[in-house]
């Protein structure tokens, strides 16, 4: 696992001096903010605020869908354009450690911006009385973790076939869209819809916005996290082969 | 210290390299020339843990690098020939970074001791983007160092610097080859000259020659060049100094100027300088050219009939 950290802990550091990460996490907190500003406001005016962080949170996930395949989508592609991929390949290091290591090094980041937005709930709960329910609030945010992994590891999959980043990131975008219009797409279907439903990338967050830690969600999220991860150390490994 | 048996290499149906069969010994320089295309990035690829062999086998450091690519990977320092530098790193950085994923002892140090090694002790805390392509190289090096490996393998080392930077790195690479074996690779022929115990030449994928500078010189020895410098002439003494007994070759060179090779064992200077003045033309100059390495790599890789493209 050390060289998993030393890889992990350059990635991780390597956001805080990168502008398209800035430019992410501005983005990110601004729609936030106007959101639950936003509900603030409205609950003000009705004189009724809801103990509710879902709306945040809901907004998260979108916005993570969105945002996500820009800052996975240099991982290895950009290491790839550069040449430095030929000398981290020369190092005694193995491939599914060197995924692994990026991998987590955009969790890290991803978990940091996760973890700011615990602010919003902090904040309703002291509005309100007697504040959010914090098991339903736990479950989300579990949920959300899951997903993300999930969007990271096909990120760091599709960042490994390209040379270019940005070609990276636009693929990832298209897919993980795809994930998520099969969600929209199960709501209209009939008979298939729950078949469409369980590769739906979104749906499978319903029973943790509900405070409900559903087992098969999450064995979805880590077999999509394990598959990425795994279908990128083969991607990384085959280029030795090229 | 470096083995390879039969290395092949096939990208898709394209042959780049084939049937490489050399051997490097522990301290040697050995210098791998070619044209660029030949195969030399991937054979060095190949011996550094990058990629495998199509056919073929190789060691390094007494490991098969495909069955025991870690342990080759850990025994060999590698410069690729587009050194793979991380510009938002400082120098310091980038080698703590490299260090620690070769889990250096004593990395603090290390890294103060190949600064110095490579002469970079002072600019250790600049960016990598913003130093020169001769610094940057020599942060490359400083890379290969770290670890202190038993081989090293020099892509193309001073290519793209500036006079001065070429013979600064190669004194380091001089020094460097004394301790350790060094495979270089390189299309500078007074390069491999100056550097090298012994050079292989490779054409096309395949190895044409494979000898010390010395020895591929004295293999030319007997058919010496001859440089002569004529005032004003016309082609017709050109085709009578081809027609001289001994005489195997005249090439003009420039407007002035006359290489003619001789064939083994006839000294043709009395009969070239008498035949030229008879003409009325002015010798100006009349003196043995020294075969030197690169008319051998230019008839060596000339001759070599291509059946593959390198890489």
């Amino acid at each position: 696992m050390h060289n998993v950290w030393i890889i992990a802990r350059r990635e991780f550091q390597h956001y805080f001096v990168s502008p398209l990460a800035y430019a992410v996490g501005i983005f990110l907190y601004l729609v936030l903010g106007i959101v639950f500003a936003g509900n603030i406001l409205n609950g003000m005016l009705t004189g009724q605020i809801s103990p509710d962080a879902r709306d945040v949170l809901g907004t998260m996930v979108y916005l993570l869908l969105f945002t996500t395949p820009f800052l996975t989508m240099r991982l290895i592609a950009e290491e790839a354009g550069s040449g430095t991929l030929e000398l981290l390949m020369t190092a005694p290091l193995r491939d599914w450690q060197l995924v692994l290591g990026k991998w987590l090094g955009a969790m890290g980041f991803l978990v940091l911006l996760l973890a700011l937005s615990w602010l919003y709930p902090i904040v309703l709960h002291r509005m309100t009385s007697p504040g959010i329910d914090q098991g339903l609030l736990v479950s989300a945010y579990l949920g959300v973790l899951l997903m993300t992994g999930a969007i990271v590891a096909i990120g760091v999959m599709i960042s490994s076939v390209f040379r270019n980043s940005l070609a990276a990131g636009f693929t990832t975008l298209a897919v993980i869209v795809g994930l998520w219009v099969i969600g929209l797409l199960a709501t209209g279907l009939g008979g298939t819809s729950e078949v469409v439903r369980t590769l739906s990338f979104v749906g499978h967050l319903d029973s943790a916005f509900q405070g409900v830690i559903d087992l098969a969600d999450v064995v979805y999220y880590l077999s999509m996290t394990v598959f990425g991860l795994f279908v990128a150390s083969h991607l990384v490994e085959s280029r030795r082969w090229r | 210290m470096i083995r390879t048996v039969g290395l092949t290499k096939y990208y898709g149906v394209h042959l780049a390299i084939r049937g490489l069969t050399f051997e490097a010994a522990p301290r040697e320089v050995l210098g791998f020339l070619g044209p660029n295309g030949a195969g030399k990035t991937t054979t060095m690829r190949i011996l550094a843990g990058f990629m495998p062999p199509s056919e073929g086998r190789a060691e390094v450091a007494g490991y098969d690098v495909v069955e025991e690519s870690l342990e080759v990977r850990r025994r060999v320092g590698y410069l690729p020939e587009t050194v793979p530098l991380y510009p938002d790193l400082s120098v310091v950085e980038y080698l703590t970074y490299m260090g620690s994923l070769r889990r250096v002892a004593d990395l603090e140090k290390r890294i103060e001791d190949v600064l110095a090694e490579v002469g970079l002790l002072e600019r250790a805390e600049s960016y990598i983007g913003n130093l020169s392509k001769g610094l940057r190289q020599r942060v490359g090096l400083a890379q290969a160092l770290l670890h202190q490996p038993q081989v090293l393998i020099l892509d193309e080392p001073t290519i793209g610097l500036d006079p001065a930077q070429i013979i600064e790195v190669r004194h380091l690479l001089q020094e460097l080859g004394r301790e350790r074996t060094v495979l270089l690779s390189t299309h500078i022929l007074s390069e491999a000259q100056q550097l090298c115990d012994r050079v292989l030449i490779i054409n096309h994928g395949a190895i044409v020659a494979e000898d010390t500078p010395a020895n591929l010189q004295a293999q030319l020895a007997g058919a010496e060049q001859l440089v002569v410098r004529l005032g004003a002439h016309d082609g017709s003494l050109l085709e009578a100094l081809g027609r001289l007994p001994g005489v195997a070759r005249v090439q003009a060179v420039g407007s002035d100027e006359l290489r003619v090779e001789t064939r083994p064992g006839h000294d043709v200077r009395a009969r070239l300088a008498r035949t030229i003045v008879e003409r009325g033309v002015d010798l100006l100059e009349l003196r043995p050219a020294g075969v030197d390495l690169e008319a051998i790599f230019l008839q060596l890789t000339q001759d070599a009939a291509p059946t593959g493209e390198g890489a």
